[in-house]
C-alpha cells in the first residue's frame, strides 16, 4: 500500500473522536502528479509516522485476534503466548513458500511496541502537544528543562536555610556507589529520540550539578531512574567446597586453560611447597624463571608460599601458554581456601580472568594475521 | 683451615679454600660459575654438604690393599656434584694422595681440533691439544711427586727420543708438554706408572692414588669427532679414553676412583636422565660395576638457610627485601637447588 507523502491520518477519526468543528482540510489534495515527483517526495518524508491513537489501535486489534485465535485452539486465552499463535497459524494456513518471512503472521509490528517509535506528536489541528516539540529533541529538553528546574529550587532552599541562619547541614548527599550514569545509547532508548555527544554531555554537567547542591535528597528518586546499579562482580564466582582426603588433609581440584594449553591442578594442604607437573619436578619441567614466577604469583600474592603441595597435569600449546594455564587453575584451586575479601582482592588482582587472547586468524590476501605482503609500487 | 677435621657437626657450614690450594690443586677443576664467584668474593668457600662426608669417610675407612673402590656421585642437574668431588679431591690432597684430576671428560669426546692417528697403535686417534693442557695441569698440581716418582720402564717416543728409567716422573711429563705430538701416549705412560706404583705401601715410598673424574658418563657414550671420511669415531678409538678406561679398572690397589656423572656436558641423553643406569649405559654400567653410588641432592632446609646468610654476609643480595619477604620466594623460584639458587641470586 503506497502512503502517500501528507499527514497520515485516517479519515474517520476526524469524526468521531474529536470533537472539534471541521477543520479545514488539511490532507493534501491529489494533485496530479508524474510517479517520479511521487518518488522523491517519498524519500523526503522519513520513516512512517503514526499517530497515538493509530497505534493503540493496532494493538488492540491483535489482542482481541489473539483471543480469538487461541478460543479457535481451543487454548486459554489468558495464557497465550506469541510462540504459540506462530504454531497456530503455522497450523491453520500452512504454507510451502521457502522464505519464512513470506509466510503468513500474526505479530505486533515491533515499531509498535512500548518505546520503540514516536508516534505524531501533533494533533488533528496541526498544533503539537509537547511546548517544546519545535526543539526537535521535545523528550531531552523537557528533561533538561525539569532538571534546572530542580536545581533552581534546590539553590532556593539553600538560601534559605542559609538565611535562617548557619545550620548544621546533616542531609547526607545521595549515595553513588555502586551505580552509574546511564550511557548516551540508553538514554536515548529512554528518550525515543536520538541525542548528540555534547547533549549527552550537558546533560551529565547538569546532573553532577545536581548532586552537588547539599538540599538534593528529595531529588534522590529522580536522580536514580537516570543512574543504572552496577553488579556486584565476585557475587558471580562459584566457589566450590573443600574436600577432605583419607588423612583428613584438605585438597581441592581446578581446571585452567590459556590459549591452547589446558591444565587440572590438585592442591593440598600439607606443610612441604612441592609441585609436580606431569610427574617431574616443576624445577625441570620450567627451566625458564619467567615460567615459574607465574607458578608462584598465585602463592605470593596470598602469602601462601611454602603451605600448599601440587600435582598438576599439562597439556598442549607451548611452555608460556602452558604456564599462564597453570596460573589460572591454581588460583581457581585456592579459591576454596580462601574468604571472601580474599577472593574478591584476586579477581581485581587478574588472576582469576581468563585470557582471552587467541591467535588471530590469517586473512586472505595478507601475509599473516595482519601483515600485508610487500607493497610494490609497480 | 679445617683440613682433616670435618665431621658431621659441621654439615652446612662453609670453610675457605686457602687461596694457595685454589691455585695448585684446581687449575682447572672447579665450575665455572664457581670460579668467577671465587673472583668475586676474593676467597673460596665451600660448603660441607652430606655427600663429600659420606665420600670422605669412606675413603678414611678404605682398606688399600684391596683393588680401589670405585665411587659414583650423581644427581639432578645443578645439585653439587662437581662441588662435592672438589671438596674430596682438596681433602685428599691435604692428605698427601697424588690427585689425578680429569676436570670434564666430556671435553676429550667433543669439539677436537686436531685428531692424529695413533704412532704407538695404528688404529687410534690422539689427541694432543687435551693431552698437553691435561699434562700441564697435572704438573701444577701435583708438583712434590714429580721428582719422587721414578719410572719403571723405558719409554720409546721416536728414533732419537726416549725417557730412561729411572728418570723421575717430572721429565716425562715436560716431555708431553713440549713435545705435544707425542702427548697422548705420555698420558698414558704417566697412568700406567702410577697405577702400578700405587700399589706399594707408604713405608717403601709409595702413595695414594686418588683418580677423580668428572663427568665419567662420557667414557661409554658416543663422540661427535669425525674421522676424515666423516664417520664417526668410537670412544675406545681415542687414546685419552682408552687409557682412562684402564685406570677405572679395579685391577690396581692403593688408591680409590671417585667419579661424577654429568648430562649437562654429555653427548645425545634426554636432559631428564640422571641415574647411573641411563648416563652411563649398559656397557658403562657393567665396566663400573661394582660401586658405590653417591647421591647428590638440592640443599636441604639448613644447607639452604646456611647459603643464604653466606650470601648475605657477602652482601651479595642487595635487595631491601632480602631479609625476610625475598627468601621463600628464591626458595619456590629455586627449589633449593644450588646452581639456579646462584644464578637467581646473581642479580638481586
Amino acid at each position: 500500500m503506497e502512503w502517500t507523502s501528507s499527514l497520515i491520518v485516517p479519515q474517520d477519526s476526524i469524526k468521531s473522536n474529536w470533537l472539534i468543528p471541521a477543520p479545514p482540510k488539511v490532507l493534501s489534495r491529489q494533485l496530479c502528479v508524474s510517479s517520479a515527483l511521487h518518488r522523491k517526495n517519498l524519500a523526503a518524508a522519513g520513516p512512517e509516522k503514526f499517530s497515538e491513537e493509530f497505534i493503540k489501535k493496532q494493538v488492540e486489534e491483535y489482542n482481541i485476534g489473539k483471543r480469538h485465535l487461541a478460543n479457535i485452539m481451543g487454548e486459554d486465552p489468558e495464557t497465550f503466548t506469541q510462540q504459540d499463535i506462530d504454531r497456530s497459524i503455522a497450523y491453520l494456513f500452512p504454507s510451502g513458500l521457502f522464505d519464512k518471512r513470506a509466510r503468513p503472521l500474526m505479530k505486533v509490528r515491533p515499531e509498535f511496541l512500548p518505546g520503540q517509535l514516536k508516534s505524531v506528536q501533533w494533533g488533528a489541528d496541526g498544533r503539537p502537544f509537547h511546548f517544546l516539540f519545535y526543539t526537535g529533541k521535545q523528550s531531552y529538553y523537557s528533561l533538561m528543562h525539569d532538571t534546572v528546574a530542580k536545581v533552581l529550587a534546590a539553590e532556593k532552599q539553600q538560601v534559605l536555610l542559609l538565611s535562617e541562619g548557619p545550620v548544621p547541614q546533616d542531609t547526607k548527599p545521595i549515595s553513588l556507589v555502586g551505580s552509574r550514569w546511564l550511557l548516551k545509547e540508553e538514554l536515548e532508548e529512554l528518550l525515543v529520540e536520538t541525542i548528540s555527544d555534547h547533549d549527552y554531555a550537558r546533560f551529565i554537567q547538569l546532573m553532577e550539578r545536581l548532586l552537588s547542591l547539599p538540599n538534593c535528597l528529595s531529588e534522590k528518586d529522580f536522580v536514580q531512574r537516570y543512574r543504572k546499579q552496577l553488579e556486584i562482580q565476585s557475587s558471580k564466582q562459584q566457589v566450590a567446597p573443600l574436600q577432605y582426603d583419607e588423612n583428613g588433609v584438605a585438597y581441592s581440584t581446578a581446571d585452567g586453560r590459556r590459549k591452547t594449553a589446558t591444565c587440572t591442578v590438585l592442591l593440598r594442604d600439607c606443610g612441604s611447597g612441592s609441585i609436580s607437573i606431569n610427574g617431574r619436578d616443576y624445577l625441570h619441567y620450567f627451566p625458564v624463571l619467567q615460567d615459574r614466577e607465574q607458578l608462584m604469583f598465585p602463592f605470593h600474592f596470598l602469602d601462601m608460599l611454602g603451605r600448599f603441595d601440587g600435582q598438576c597435569t599439562v597439556g598442549g600449546g607451548g611452555r608460556s601458554s602452558q604456564a599462564g594455564a597453570l596460573r589460572l587453575a591454581i588460583s581457581r584451586a585456592m579459591l576454596s581456601f580462601l574468604s571472601e575479601g580474599q577472593v574478591e582482592s584476586m579477581r581485581q588482582a587478574g588472576l582469576l580472568t581468563p585470557d582471552p587472547r587467541v591467535k588471530e586468524r590469517k586473512k586472505p590476501g595478507q601475509e599473516g594475521a595482519r601483515r600485508k605482503f610487500t607493497w610494490k609500487k609497480r | 683451615m679445617w683440613r682433616a677435621c670435618q665431621s658431621e657437626r659441621h654439615l652446612g657450614q662453609y670453610y675457605t679454600l686457602p687461596t694457595s690450594h685454589l691455585h695448585t690443586i684446581f687449575p682447572h677443576g672447579l665450575p665455572a660459575r664457581y670460579q668467577q664467584q671465587v673472583k668475586t668474593f676474593n676467597e673460596g668457600c665451600v660448603m660441607v654438604r652430606q655427600p663429600a662426608l659420606e665420600l670422605i669417610s669412606y675413603l678414611k675407612a678404605a682398606d688399600y690393599s684391596k683393588p680401589a673402590v670405585r665411587y659414583l656421585l650423581y644427581g639432578l642437574k645443578g645439585s653439587g656434584k662437581t662441588m662435592s668431588l672438589c671438596h674430596t679431591i682438596h681433602y685428599c690432597s691435604t692428605q698427601g694422595w697424588l690427585v689425578l684430576h680429569i676436570p670434564d671428560a666430556h671435553l676429550w669426546v667433543k669439539n677436537c681440533k686436531e685428531l692424529l692417528p695413533s704412532s704407538y697403535h695404528t688404529s687410534r686417534f690422539d689427541q694432543p691439544i687435551e693431552a698437553s693442557n691435561w699434562l700441564r695441569n697435572f704438573r701444577t698440581t701435583n708438583e712434590r711427586f714429580l721428582s719422587k716418582i721414578k719410572l719403571r720402564q723405558r719409554y720409546t717416543w721416536t728414533k732419537r727420543e726416549s725417557t730412561e728409567k729411572g728418570s723421575p716422573l717430572g721429565e716425562l711429563v715436560d716431555m708431553g708438554v713440549s713435545r705435544v705430538k707425542s702427548s697422548s701416549d705420555v698420558v698414558g705412560a704417566v697412568l700406567k706408572e702410577l697405577r702400578l706404583q700405587a700399589a706399594e705401601t707408604e713405608e717403601s715410598e709409595g702413595f695414594r692414588l686418588a683418580v677423580a673424574i668428572d663427568g665419567v658418563n662420557s667414557l661409554w657414550g658416543r663422540t661427535t669427532i669425525k674421522k676424515e671420511d666423516k664417520s664417526p669415531v668410537a670412544p675406545e678409538e681415542l687414546t685419552l679414553i682408552h687409557n682412562l678406561r684402564k685406570m677405572i679398572d679395579n685391577n690396581w690397589c692403593g688408591g680409590a676412583v671417585i667419579a661424577t656423572l654429568s648430562q649437562t656436558g654429555s653427548l645425545y641423553s634426554p636432559s631428564s636422565a640422571y641415574l647411573p643406569k641411563e648416563l652411563l649405559g649398559e656397557e658403562g654400567f657393567d665396566s663400573m660395576d661394582p660401586f658405590i653410588p653417591v647421591p647428590v641432592s638440592n640443599y636441604s632446609e639448613k644447607e639452604f638457610e646456611s647459603c643464604y646468610l653466606y650470601y648475605l654476609d657477602r652482601h651479595w643480595l642487595q635487595h631491601p627485601h632480602s631479609e625476610n619477604e625475598g627468601k621463600k620466594e628464591i626458595i619456590f623460584l629455586s627449589n633449593r637447588n644450588p646452581s639456579v639458587l646462584e644464578r637467581l641470586c646473581a642479580f638481586l
